[in-house]
């Protein structure tokens, strides 16, 4: 099981870093999104994985860790408000700055290449 | 429980509450009731913050959240440095404040209710004695700040913010990784209690609390503007409103608090295998950081992106005396905290009033017509400048000398040397160079009387009045920052929190 989980984590965090490098404001949201579920899963993953064990103490030998189960509770409530906000700001950089980069431009060789080929 | 003992709850609760009634009627919409509101629940969180103070000199105070025995529950500390950032807090919130009411809380809806939640965000990152808080309170006081930072709107200031938000959140991310390798290794958050855990950590687990801590300096060090990580930061603070740069300037004070909450208190001496985790790579980058906002304020073209690289020189400065990692070095590196951000902040406040007087050549180095106010405004402006390069008598020359002086005995003296000296010379240049084009290359008549707002000057004039306070009171203040430097280096056990709490 640990394998599993650590590829997943591990997937969905290559995901996440990639496509947070990307120019457009929309894949960086969405790479954002999937670096917050890696996250999620990481913490979660940081009291142990055990399995079908109560989260109290005294009524099981190997209890699972609760206290992850908060943090990530805190976590998802924080990212999921965090991205709505990026997604507004995106929004609002896409109406008033023309364009959906991240730098607030076109870059000029990709301007170039976009006009050649509408010249064509 | 006694009543005075929830008293350090208060800068976290007040802000909180304020923030609720301004949004609701018959605040909601009403500029003229929200100004006095907000200025009298400044005043009380400087009254607070100053019984703290007060109260830390005996001893720390220490408030268990719901009542949860530590380690479990959250706990909230006023040790002498927390309560001594929480006046700063407070100083700089009030004065902010007022210089905002002058008019430029207008430009935008929810000012007055977003302070309010920016100064919780603040108050409660100093408090917090366990590191999942410390993230919870991070992001309180960042998304407060996303909002201000494009308060008055504009195609310049949404873009900075597009930078910084993404940034931050992505800091956000790692953040929670690195605090999720600390709980892994650890297998508590509680600070105090890490600091204890530190030394007894099994040879594998050593390696995994070494990432991350690593992981959380990265996240520090990209609030604190650290070298690789301070692009954000000229663009942010030069494109805001006057005020809100004037507030961000304890922003970057907040990553340098929180290295020192955990490097400095949970990686320390008594750390063990982990002790001295940060410093090899602080000394570097804290050089290299003075240095490339030294040559970044050669290039400045406009006196708020030259406050904002010398932003990141004072970010330097701090995370060299982080390095060199003795309590004398500490002491004086809250000394030159408390006088960086206030003169930051005067010098922000400064460069809104200039560049409402300048019309269309605004805060930039050019050719304008003359200032109408120009001799208070250059008065003004020469005194921030004698503070801000380290010129004697004002508190940039004492905390300068007395960095200087904790540092004489550590095996880089000669960079450290060379790099504070050398980033002053620059400052020295620089402000020559911007007061020279803003108050003397001057062409034409003054135009129409555009006078500053009373308050605005009422801001300014106090901020200026603390840097001469500071020298005057320059005993008692190192007497302050010297114990509580010594304080955190012996850091607060979980067992005297235990013995502590009523």
């Amino acid at each position: 099981m640990e394998t599993v989980y650590a590829i997943c984590v591990g997937v969905l965090t290559t995901g996440g870093v990639y496509l947070v490098m990307r120019s457009h404001t929309f894949s960086v949201v969405l790479g954002l999104t999937l670096l917050s579920y890696a996250v999620n899963l990481f913490l979660f993953a940081s009291g142990r994985l055990v399995v079908n064990q109560p989260a109290i103490l005294g009524q099981s030998a190997n209890p699972a860790d609760p206290l992850p189960q908060a943090l990530v509770l805190t976590a998802i409530v924080i990212g999921f408000a965090m991205t709505a906000f990026a997604l507004i700001l995106a929004l609002r950089a896409r109406s008033d700055l023309g364009n959906d980069q991240v730098d607030g431009r076109v870059r000029d060789d990709v301007l170039n290449k976009r006009k050649k080929s509408q010249g064509e | 429980m006694a009543l005075a003992d929830h008293l350090i709850f208060l800068p976290v609760l007040l802000p909180l509450l304020a923030g609720i009634v301004l949004l609701l009627p018959p605040f909601h919409d009403n500029l003229e009731r929200q100004r006095p509101f907000v200025m009298a629940v400044n005043l009380a969180l400087l009254l607070v913050a100053a019984l703290l103070l007060g109260k830390a000199l005996q001893a720390p105070s220490v408030y268990l959240l719901g009542n949860w025995q530590p380690p479990f529950g959250i706990l909230l500390v006023a040790d002498q440095l927390a309560s001594l950032m929480l006046v700063l807090t407070a100083i700089l919130a009030m004065t902010t404040h007022w210089y905002a009411s002058a008019g430029d809380d207008g430009r935008g809806p929810f000012f007055q209710p977003l302070f309010m939640f920016q100064v919780m965000g603040i108050n409660g990152a100093f408090l917090t004695a366990d590191a999942f808080n410390l993230f919870v309170f991070f992001e309180v006081l960042l998304i407060a700040s996303y909002a201000l930072l494009i308060h008055g709107g504009g195609k310049h200031r949404t873009q900075a913010a597009v930078h910084y938000v993404l940034l931050n959140l992505i800091g956000s991310a790692f953040f929670l990784i690195g605090l999720g390798i600390l709980y892994a290794s650890f297998g508590t958050l509680n600070l105090p209690d890490m600091a204890e855990k530190a030394s007894q950590l099994s040879p594998d687990n050593v390696i995994l609390a070494k990432a991350g801590g690593l992981l959380l300096l990265l996240v520090f060090g990209l609030k604190s503007a650290m070298l690789p990580l301070h692009f954000w930061l000229v663009r942010t603070y030069s494109m805001t409103s006057a005020p809100v740069a004037a507030l961000f300037a304890i922003m970057t004070k907040v990553g340098i608090y929180s290295i020192w909450r955990v490097h400095t208190a949970v990686f320390g001496d008594q750390a063990g295998a982990l002790s001295g985790l940060a410093s090899d790579w602080l000394w570097v980058l804290g050089i290299l950081t003075i240095a490339v906002g030294a040559i970044a304020a050669l290039a400045s073209q406009t006196l708020k992106t030259l406050t904002a690289n010398l932003v990141v020189v004072s970010a330097g400065t701090l995370l060299i005396s982080i390095a060199i990692g003795t309590p004398e070095a500490m002491g004086a590196a809250i000394y030159y905290l408390l006088h960086s951000t206030l003169m930051t902040a005067a010098l922000f406040l400064l460069a809104g009033m200039i560049q409402e007087q300048r019309g269309q050549a605004q805060d930039r180095f050019v050719r304008a017509k003359p200032l109408p106010q120009a001799v208070p405004l250059g008065i003004a402006f020469f005194v921030v400048a004698m503070a801000v390069v380290g010129m004697p008598p004002l508190s940039g020359f004492l905390g300068k000398v007395w960095l200087l002086q904790a540092s004489a005995d550590s095996v880089h003296v000669a960079w450290v040397w060379s790099a504070i000296l050398l980033s002053g010379l620059v400052a020295l240049v620089v402000f020559s160079r911007a007061g020279t084009s803003i108050f003397w290359r001057v062409q034409g008549q003054a135009g129409a009387e555009i006078k500053a707002h009373n308050l605005q000057w009422l801001a300014l004039s106090s901020l200026l009045m603390l840097a001469v306070l500071m020298v005057v009171f320059a005993g008692p203040i190192t007497e302050l920052s010297n114990s509580a430097a010594e304080e955190l280096f012996n850091g607060l056990t979980l067992s005297q929190v235990v013995e502590v709490q009523p």
